[in-house]
């Protein structure tokens, strides 16, 4: 349906084909949370792989730091319809961890939980095969608490509530579990380029 | 289903029926969904525009009126220089234009009053829309459940909804008004002259007559951010607020 009197102010066109439908592109780059921000120190901070219900690896922020780390700049897209173009990240991809833990990915599905008691889920192939990691630094330098620091989940493919702040912990499940936004009208999968924002999107 | 949780919210449109200015940078748009929907004080809607192109700009604003009169949906929003939407919302829209939206969204920044309280809430700026949904809510629900509103603006003049919510002070049924202006003294006693801090929220907590229950924070980051560690340095357990952001 046009709107009378809109035009727009349109992304340059060499950006175009980076933005998503309904987004536009923001320099700064703005907070969304539920809560508000926990104090993580890292000197208790762990990280806890889990099969269901099972803990089969677990690391210490030095341990966590020690693991292999990759870097990647990605375009990121948060559903409340701002992206950020070229966010330069470090941390361990979940390759890297799986293999840290000496297993393969274990079932179709996995939640990341918080240490403010927030989770999210995000099927597995989408976490694997160097789409997603856990970063550990932004632009050269500690993640800000406020953009989930220490350590966030990173799955830039997908709506940005998906890459969980204050991660601490990554758990395996056989069925995809809705976690604390998806119970709230999110979707559950959550693709900007297919414009999957609420649950009743296509 | 609760609305908002799991409901459907299409697109469809809707007929702006009045504009109502609120202060020099805020005015209210009065909505009418082709559908009218049921919806929790609180939530917010999508609003879509559509360039003659087929080019979309999408933003979410809050609902500003009680579920009780749902017939209309009041937006209020804040004109930002060079911003995409909300400059059309006040340069271009005009009563009988029709805006695309779905709604409602968002099922955790959400308030009933049967939740209870005390219900503390705390906004700096057009963040106080959804409060104002959750006090007309309260109001028209007749409810008597303590609620207090620490509401942050420049001057006395862009407190947005201020004499409504003098008259819901006025009341005296529970739920007292305090404004915290940045740039001007403050003119009620209740008031204070400076941007929110900790001993500010100390003050206003002590005024309850018990323990808050629930605590609503709603506005631009850095001000929820502030306003967020001043209620927990004061003894606001963190489980108990809820944050909504705008933006930077
Ligand atoms: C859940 C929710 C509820 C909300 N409720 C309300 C509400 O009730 N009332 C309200 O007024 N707002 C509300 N907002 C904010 C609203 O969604 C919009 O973000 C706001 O209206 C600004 O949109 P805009 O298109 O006018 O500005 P945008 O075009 O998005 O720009 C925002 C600001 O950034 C600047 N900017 C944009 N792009 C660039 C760039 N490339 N480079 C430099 N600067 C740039 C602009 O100048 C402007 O100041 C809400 C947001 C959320 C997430």
């Amino acid at each position: 349906m046009e709107t009378r009197g809109f035009t727009g102010r349109r992304p340059p066109p060499d950006l175009g084909k980076r933005v998503p439908p309904g987004q536009s592109v923001t320099r700064d780059f703005p907070v969304l949370s539920a809560g508000p921000t926990p104090t993580v120190q890292t000197e208790s901070w762990t990280f806890t792989l889990k099969v269901g219900p099972k803990p089969v690896a677990r690391w210490t922020w030095a341990e966590f730091n020690a693991l292999p780390q990759t870097e990647t700049t990605r375009d990121i897209h948060c559903v409340t319809t701002w992206s950020k173009l070229d966010t330069p990240w470090r941390g361990v991809t979940i390759d890297d961890l799986l293999a840290a833990a000496g297993i393969a990915a274990p079932t179709p599905f996995a939640l990341a939980h918080s240490y403010d008691g927030y989770s999210t889920n995000v099927p597995t192939a989408d976490l694997v095969g160097g789409k997603a990691m856990v970063a550990l630094a932004y632009d050269g330098a500690p993640i800000a608490p406020d953009h989930g620091g220490p350590a966030r989940l990173l799955v830039p493919h997908l709506y940005f509530w998906k890459s969980a702040k204050w991660i601490n912990g990554l758990q395996f499940t056989e069925q995809d579990t809705a976690g604390f936004w998806e119970l709230r009208g999110y979707h559950m999968y959550g693709d900007p380029w297919r414009e999957q924002r609420y649950t009743d999107d296509p | 289903m609760a609305p908002g949780i799991g409901a459907r919210s299409p697109w469809q449109a809707a007929t702006i029926a009045a504009i109502v200015p609120r202060t020099g940078r805020v005015a209210s748009f009065l909505l009418t969904p082709e559908r009218p929907f049921a919806f929790r004080a609180g939530q917010h809607v999508d609003v879509r525009l559509t360039a003659p192109d087929g080019y979309q700009a999408q933003r979410s604003y809050s609902i500003a009126n009680a579920p009780e009169d749902a017939a209309a949906v009041e937006l209020a929003i804040e004109r930002l220089e060079d911003g995409e939407v909300s400059p059309y919302f006040h340069d271009v829209a005009a009563v009988g234009d029709r805006i695309e939206l779905r709604g409602p969204i968002g099922g955790h920044f959400v308030w009933t009053a049967d939740d209870g309280g005390p219900l503390v809430l705390v906004g700096g700026g057009s963040g106080v829309v959804p409060l104002m949904s959750m006090l007309r809510h309260r109001a028209r629900a007749a409810s008597r459940v303590p609620a207090l509103l620490l509401l942050s603006a420049r001057t006395w003049d862009e407190v947005i909804f201020r004499d409504e919510l003098l008259a819901l002070h006025d009341r005296r049924d529970g739920f007292e008004l305090v404004l915290a202006l940045t740039r001007e003294p403050a003119r009620r006693a209740a008031d204070f002259g400076r941007r929110i801090d900790r001993p500010m929220a100390a003050a206003i907590l002590a005024r309850l007559p018990e323990p808050a229950r629930s605590a609503f924070v709603c506005g631009a980051n850095p001000f929820v951010a502030a306003a967020t560690e001043g209620l927990l340095a004061a003894g606001v357990p963190a489980a108990i607020v809820r944050t909504e952001r705008y933006g930077q």
